[in-house]
């Protein structure tokens, strides 16, 4: 496949992973994930319900999609190993997002119990993409505790802020050698290629898409941004010059 | 440090005065706001903002629809036991009415705990009247055993406890706390909450906090709507969601608005809580606590709950019973009447026709003792 993305032994072509939560209905999820062209999914364990037919989110996930459960809910890195083996005890694979959470007010995640789940975590096997704030030293040590890429948030989650932390995933991206997918924060397409052109590995998106008035049509422009984005990181950007070249340049003296 | 401090501070505001001192601008310039101070929950609140409900109804759902999606959560609670210790003169299972109490055995309770089950709810709010010597901790904590068989999230709504008994349910799962001070008025407190231990303002008030440090994930406070000034109470209500809030990020924090329904007594409530009042009451909270959960109960009618889920609500009971063992059929003297009886599915369905989603399922237990 060119220009595959490789996460956990898996080779993914499209590089827009996109959430579950939110949408009016669930029966709006497969119809997403076509309109997406989206390959990785991320689901709440603590909104899945296996005892209900209608109700699980599971049973709208179609089946070609990889299923990227998250510990939403997690205080701790206690809590988060809890949730993570519990998916997978569901039979929801040992791909796992990490979201420990302790903040209520922005939802920032904390980064050290992160590191201390992800560590945990992927000594049993678990394919982990934990999310975090973005931060170096704090993603070299998710890279040495065995973390399969970083999800930097760009802004807080839920508020289309846009990439609001862009200096520092463009660190990220240069320093860690991982995969860094910007998780969190982009609400327009516009904002979702900028991420790409960056050199981000993906993006995953839920609030976007979900809250648009057409979430379809909407879920179609990100997957048309986050290609391009992709394409223009690829063709290599022109350099972004501050002033214009001067005609009359001050060193020219020295070619005399 | 307790909230009590700060109430004591924002209690000696001139609020007659204030009411009628903010402007139209007062108001637009809370609605430009990204963050809300307490002017701006006073300008909300206050009557200047009655005309502009509509610009506060479309902030707060735009808010609402970014953090929460197009989604509101469903529970419904649970009555095991009403004796009543108390004598407060705005309810039903005040101890100076003479009915026959009832106590679910925790036979009764596994059968009311199907029964709710079967209807696809997960989440479960268990309530008992305020008797330590009737249904004491361990009672509690017996009826949560049984519960965890059945639902995925538990919470309570008790007499207030000590610290380390909210920690000992805490442990055996209850993730949870609803505890609602009623009134937040020191006087109107006093002259309403006539025997008992609920007399004590403050061992009510800092419950909640202790119900924080316990290490609940959620602890639900409100102020019973109609019992003194509905503006200032709700003002104080949100305050001390606030302090709360500010106290214990990890926790959620979430308001409830619960308007004085009928009982069985006759008290005639102080304040007369409109529709529109309440409307502007969700709205304030929606605007001054952007991420705070608001629970809508069945007291309620349908109609207008109906129209309530777009403004801010997250989450609502259905399917409710105010009886002891009301959901198997042998009830005992409902606590409230209920506006809304509407089943889970008609629920269900009125959330789909309005564009929501049902959330029947949202956490999983994790305590200690039920991870194997």
């Amino acid at each position: 496949m060119k220009d595959a993305l490789h996460i956990g032994g898996k080779a993914l072509s499209s590089r827009l992973f996109i959430g579950t939560g939110k949408y009016s209905r669930n029966t709006l999820i497969p119809e997403v994930v076509a309109a997406s062209g989206s390959e990785v999914i991320t689901v709440a364990l603590r909104r899945v319900d296996p005892s209900s037919r209608e109700e699980n989110v599971l049973n709208h996930i179609p089946p070609h999609m990889t299923l990227l459960p998250n510990t939403s809910g997690a205080r701790t890195a206690e809590e988060a190993v809890r949730i993570a083996r519990l998916a997978r005890a569901a039979g929801m694979g040992n791909w796992v997002k990490i979201e420990v959470i302790n903040d209520q007010r922005y939802l920032l995640p904390d980064n050290l119990e992160t590191i201390r789940a992800t560590e945990i975590l992927a000594a049993e096997g678990f394919v982990v993409l934990p999310y975090m704030s973005p931060d170096l030293s704090a993603a070299l040590r998710l890279r040495d505790a065995g973390a399969a890429a970083v999800m930097p948030l760009g802004a807080p989650i839920g508020s289309n802020r846009g990439l609001r932390t862009k200096e520092l995933i463009g660190i990220l991206i240069e320093e860690t050698g991982l995969p860094i997918i910007v998780d969190a924060g982009i609400g327009r397409p516009s904002e979702a290629a900028e991420a790409m052109e960056m050199g981000a590995a993906a993006v995953l998106l839920n609030t976007a898409i979900a809250t648009a008035r057409d979430p379809l049509g909407m879920a179609e422009a990100f997957r048309g941004a986050v290609a391009a984005g992709r394409q223009a990181y690829l063709a290599g950007l022109g350099a972004v010059r501050q002033e214009a070249e001067a005609s009359s340049p001050l060193t020219g003296f020295l070619n005399v | 440090m307790s909230f009590y401090e700060s109430l004591m501070t924002l209690e000696r505001l001139p609020f007659k005065e204030l009411w009628k001192g903010y402007r139209a601008e007062d108001v637009r310039r809370a609605l430009a706001k990204e963050k809300l101070d307490e002017e701006d929950l006073l300008a909300l609140l206050s009557p200047a903002a009655g005309p502009h409900l509509e610009e506060m109804a479309q902030k707060a759902q735009r808010i609402t629809r970014s953090h929460f999606g197009h989604v509101v959560q469903l529970f419904t609670p649970m009555y095991v036991a009403d004796y009543c210790v108390n004598h407060c003169t705005y309810c039903s299972f005040s101890s100076i009415y003479d009915f026959p109490r009832k106590k679910l055995t925790l036979e009764e309770v596994e059968k009311e705990a199907a029964a709710i089950a079967s209807t696809g709810l997960r989440h479960i709010l268990l309530l008992t009247g305020e008797s330590r010597r009737d249904s004491p901790v361990g009672y509690v904590k017996d009826c949560v055993k049984v519960l965890r068989k059945y639902f995925s999230s538990i919470s309570i709504e008790v007499n207030p406890l000590s610290a380390e008994e909210y920690q000992e349910l805490a442990d055996a799962g209850v993730d949870g706390l609803t505890l609602f001070q009623e009134v937040y008025h020191q006087e109107m407190y006093a002259k309403l909450h006539v025997k008992g231990p609920k007399r004590n303002f403050r061992a009510r008030l800092d419950a909640p906090e202790r119900g924080c440090q316990a290490g609940f994930r959620s602890v639900n406070i409100g102020a019973l709507l109609g019992l003194h000034d509905w503006r200032q109470e709700a003002f104080m209500a949100a305050m001390h969601a606030r302090y709360l809030q500010d106290r214990y990020p990890g926790c959620e924090i979430s308001l409830s608005p619960p308007r004085f329904r009928p009982y069985l007594g006759s008290f005639n409530p102080e304040s007369d809580v409109t529709d529109r009042a309440l409307v502007q009451i969700i709205l304030a909270y929606r605007l001054f606590l952007p991420r705070s959960g608001i629970t809508l109960s069945t007291r309620e009618p349908a109609e207008f709950r109906d129209h309530l889920v777009h403004l801010g609500v997250t989450k609502m009971s259905a399917g409710v019973s105010t009886e002891v063992g009301g959901h198997t059929g042998d009830g005992g003297t409902p606590q409230f009447e209920i506006s809304d009886s509407r089943s889970v599915p008609e629920i269900r369905d009125m959330l789909y026709r309005n564009g929501l989603q049902p959330v029947f399922k949202d956490w999983d237990i994790l305590a200690e003792s039920s991870v194997r």
